[in-house]
């Protein structure tokens, strides 16, 4: 059965480099001696540490607990001690610390007592979400965002198509490409408890045409468990394919509205890896504490030797799994987290895999030609997916005029970098839309400050002129009673 | 040390390579020209690189920039070529030398280099000979009459910008389209501006050509005179001048089209393309700012 596509505008035919990392089956990353587990791994507020230094965790066991709605709690990667809560690297493209506890291993890897929920069928879909959330499960795509918010559609919401993104369209990541090869099973039956939770309609599994062997595992995962009401679909290998928006294009035509959520359109997409995850959770009340991580490295010359993938517990310094294949980080190269075309450098490798860590990329510190001036030859334009006008974001970005740049819809571009990397005159355009849009945001900021500020000094003038004119209305009300007390005084004189 | 920011891949060559490319696709006519009218041309061409090039390097001397870059990016050289090939191919040294100079100083680099110009620069240095030096732009090349055309009286017979006529333009020009088309499949232009360029002067030269067979010229003609095909594929699609929407070019080169017809035919002087190029230049911004995508996520 042929399935109609859809087309996204512009994207790119990039140079895939997944076979250097597919050919070896994916193995567990060596248990390293001290974890380093950042308190903030997904969007939204950090988790609050419930263990001490010098604690006793078990594998599994919860070590800090969500704070606010958009949180989710963090678990003990492996069993060991707690040997303190403090300042540590963290992959983040500014390169700064943030408060990490970090655990000793003590190399037995002992589970703490696991509450598998063989019949979550039973559950209503909101229990469901909550021990999702206790699970810790985050979108593995990239992003991050608390799973079971994005499983919770909110009341008079129908929920038509859930959409598992297996595309990986960046060049070099094949995490889930592996995941689906070797898990499509708990893919599958993860698939199904997200499709319980949210009572979609209809569920479709996208996947990159240039992964065949998935694609194949899933649609044979599908027919063992006789789920012919979900669907595999190819889509055509073109870069930022798994981009939400676009993929979500790709498979049903429909455009997610500026602003908007997919949800508002009846969609709700996860990434395989996450469905995976909830399965782990739910059939296993595993939490998720390790993920697939792809180790590889771009360019000639050294690097990583026996690129693969591994499974790898969170919080495992990047340096040690780079040295696990073969790599060795020579100067004049440099650690990327994620892909080449949205991915950030590491500042330092003693930074550890988070939950959204998808890929470790080695390569050659790029010798970037000097970039000149746009000479508007419009190569950004056709290679935007969001059909933006790269170049005149540019301009006004670097000009200042930030209210241009919102003209020019700023705040729909993806950072996808599809312009950047056609630019003849080698512009790093996403850097100036990112600059951008942090100048925005400050500025709001501000102007929040400032309207607060204005409001609580408006609000107090008022109150002292109330206060004034209530003085002035005693005091006339006293003059007045005195002149009436003297009036019949007079009176009486006379 | 600074760590530039994703994208790590660069998938697209340099403007020099966009330059390049431009001067390769322009060779085979060039090579057609010399072989039908001796070297002329040739020395013309190699004369106002030299020049551009100077000119460039001086200008971005006084103007505390960077030579290198600017100097390898390779635009200098094809405004040259371009605007040599648009002189007549006798033209004495000094006007090939004002004209690249003008271009170059005036219509480039004092309005910001590379990138910053507004005006097609090899368009301007021409006009400037043009309205400066008349006589001599049309001096060497005897008028003459093309039969059933009273437009041959206003169109000189400047090989590139008046019109064919004689024995050699089918094959330069033939040969200019081929490497204007090997542009378009090199990605180096789209074919935007190219197609609504001709389509618009064919349309036009059809309505009228219909209208009155004897007054007025067949589209054929005005497509195969010298300039609309180097025009169409490479004056009007400098991408520096032109607009920069997928749109917004389909707009820009039909009025280059309309204008080139209409100065062609009813205007003083013997080719429109220039002015017509110049034209749309002061139209582009406005085109731009009109036809800008639908947004990705905004229904209308
Ligand atoms: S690709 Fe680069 S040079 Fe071309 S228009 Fe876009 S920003 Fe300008
Ligand atoms: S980074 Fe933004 S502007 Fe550039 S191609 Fe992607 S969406 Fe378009």
């Amino acid at each position: 059965m042929k399935q109609k596509l859809w087309r996204f505008p512009g994207g790119l035919h990039l140079a895939g480099h997944k076979s250097e990392s597919t050919s070896v089956p994916v193995t567990k990353a060596r248990l390293p001696n001290r974890l380093v587990l950042p308190l903030q791994q997904h969007i939204g507020e950090p988790a609050k540490p419930l263990v001490a230094p010098g604690d006793r965790v078990l594998k599994g066991q919860m070590i800090a607990a969500a704070s606010g709605y958009v949180s989710v709690p963090l678990h003990a990667p492996t069993s060991g001690t707690v040997i303190e809560i403090a300042e540590y690297p963290i992959p983040h493209p500014s390169g700064l610390s943030a408060p990490c506890i970090v655990i000793e291993s003590d190399g037995t890897d002992k589970w703490c007592e696991r509450r598998p929920l063989a019949h979550y069928q039973t559950l209503e879909p909101s229990a469901l979400r909550n021990v999702l959330r206790e699970a810790g499960i985050v979108g593995l795509g990239g992003a991050g965002f608390p799973t079971f918010i994005k499983l919770n559609p909110g009341p008079d919401r129908k929920v038509d198509t859930l959409i598992l993104n297996g595309a990986e369209c960046e060049p070099y990541i094949t995490c889930d490409d592996m995941l689906m090869r070797e898990r499509a099973d708990e893919i599958v039956a993860g698939l199904a408890i997200m499709r319980h939770a949210l009572q979609a309609a209809h569920c479709i599994i996208g996947i990159e045409d240039n992964k065949p062997d998935a694609c194949a595992a899933i649609a044979q995962a599908l027919r063992k468990v006789g789920m012919i009401d979900m669907r595999v679909m190819q889509v055509p290998t073109r870069y930022p394919a798994g981009g939400e928006k676009q993929l979500i294009q790709v498979l049903t035509g429909k455009e997610v509205p500026s602003n908007g959520l997919p949800i508002h359109i009846g969609i709700v997409c996860h990434n395989v890896a996450t469905a995976a995850a909830v399965y782990r959770a739910i059939m296993h009340g595993e939490p998720l504490i390790a993920r697939y991580v792809t180790i590889t490295s771009a360019g000639t010359g050294a690097g990583v030797h026996a690129p693969r993938n591994l499974e790898v517990l969170f919080g495992t310094p990047m340096r040690e799994l780079i040295e696990q294949c073969s790599g060795a980080l020579t100067p004049g190269f440099q650690t990327i987290m994620g892909g080449p075309m949205m991915g950030f450098a590491v500042h330092d490798t003693a930074a550890p895999v988070i939950k959204t860590t998808h890929c470790v990329l080695v390569t050659q510190q790029a010798t970037t030609a000097p970039a000149l001036p746009c000479i508007r030859c419009g190569a950004c334009v056709e290679a935007c997916p969001a059909s933006l006008l790269p170049q005149q974001l540019y301009w006004h970005a670097r000009a200042k005029e930030f209210d241009k740049t919102q003209d020019y819809n700023l705040f729909d571009c993806i950072e996808c970098g599809a312009c950047a990397a056609v630019c003849p005159s080698n512009i790093p355009l996403v850097q100036y839309y990112r600059y951008a849009k942090g100048e925005i945001w400050t500025r709001e900021r501000e102007k929040q400050k400032a309207d607060v500020a204005r409001q609580r000094h408006e609000f107090r003038l008022a109150r002292l002129a109330q206060e004034k004119a209530d003085r002035e209305a005693r005091h006339a009300e006293k003059k007045a009673a005195l002149a009436l007390k003297q009036a019949q005084q007079e009176e009486k004189i006379h | 040390m600074s760590t530039p920011s994703s994208p790590y891949v660069h998938t697209a060559g340099s403007v020099t390579t966009v330059m390049l490319r431009v001067i390769y696709a322009l060779l085979p006519g060039i090579a057609a020209y010399v072989w039908f009218f001796g070297w002329g041309v040739a020395v013309n061409i190699v004369f106002a690189v030299v020049v551009a090039l100077v000119c460039e390097a001086g200008m971005l001397a006084l103007r505390g920039r960077p030579l290198k870059p600017f100097l390898l990016d390779g635009s200098a050289a094809v405004t040259a070529v371009l605007l040599a090939l648009a002189l007549p191919s006798l033209a004495p040294w000094w006007m090939t030398l004002i004209g690249t100079a003008f271009a170059i100083i005036i219509a480039k680099q004092l309005y910001g280099g590379l990138g910053f110009n507004p005006f097609n620069p090899a368009m301007i240095g021409y006009v400037v000979l043009l309205i400066s030096f008349p006589r001599e732009m049309t001096l060497w090349l005897a008028p003459e009459m093309v039969s059933g055309h009273s437009m041959g009286e206003t169109m000189s017979t400047n090989p590139i910008f008046g019109h064919l006529g004689g024995k050699g333009w089918e094959w330069i020009n033939g040969l200019f389209l081929l490497g204007g088309l090997w542009l378009i499949y090199k990605k180096v232009i789209s074919w935007h501006i190219p197609v609504t360029v001709l389509g618009s002067l064919a349309l036009m030269a059809a309505v009228y050509f219909l209208i009155d067979r004897d007054l007025y010229a067949s589209p054929l003609f005005h497509l195969f005179s010298g300039a609309a095909i180097l025009g169409a594929f490479f004056i009007a699609t400098d991408p520096v001048t032109a607009s920069t929407t997928p749109r917004g070019r389909l707009y820009y080169g039909a009025g280059i089209g309309v204008f080139t017809y209409i100065i062609r035919t009813w205007g003083g002087y013997p080719d429109g393309i220039a002015f017509a190029v110049l034209l749309m230049n002061m139209a582009a911004p406005m085109i731009d700012y009109y036809t800008r995508p639908r947004v990705f996520g905004h229904k209308d």
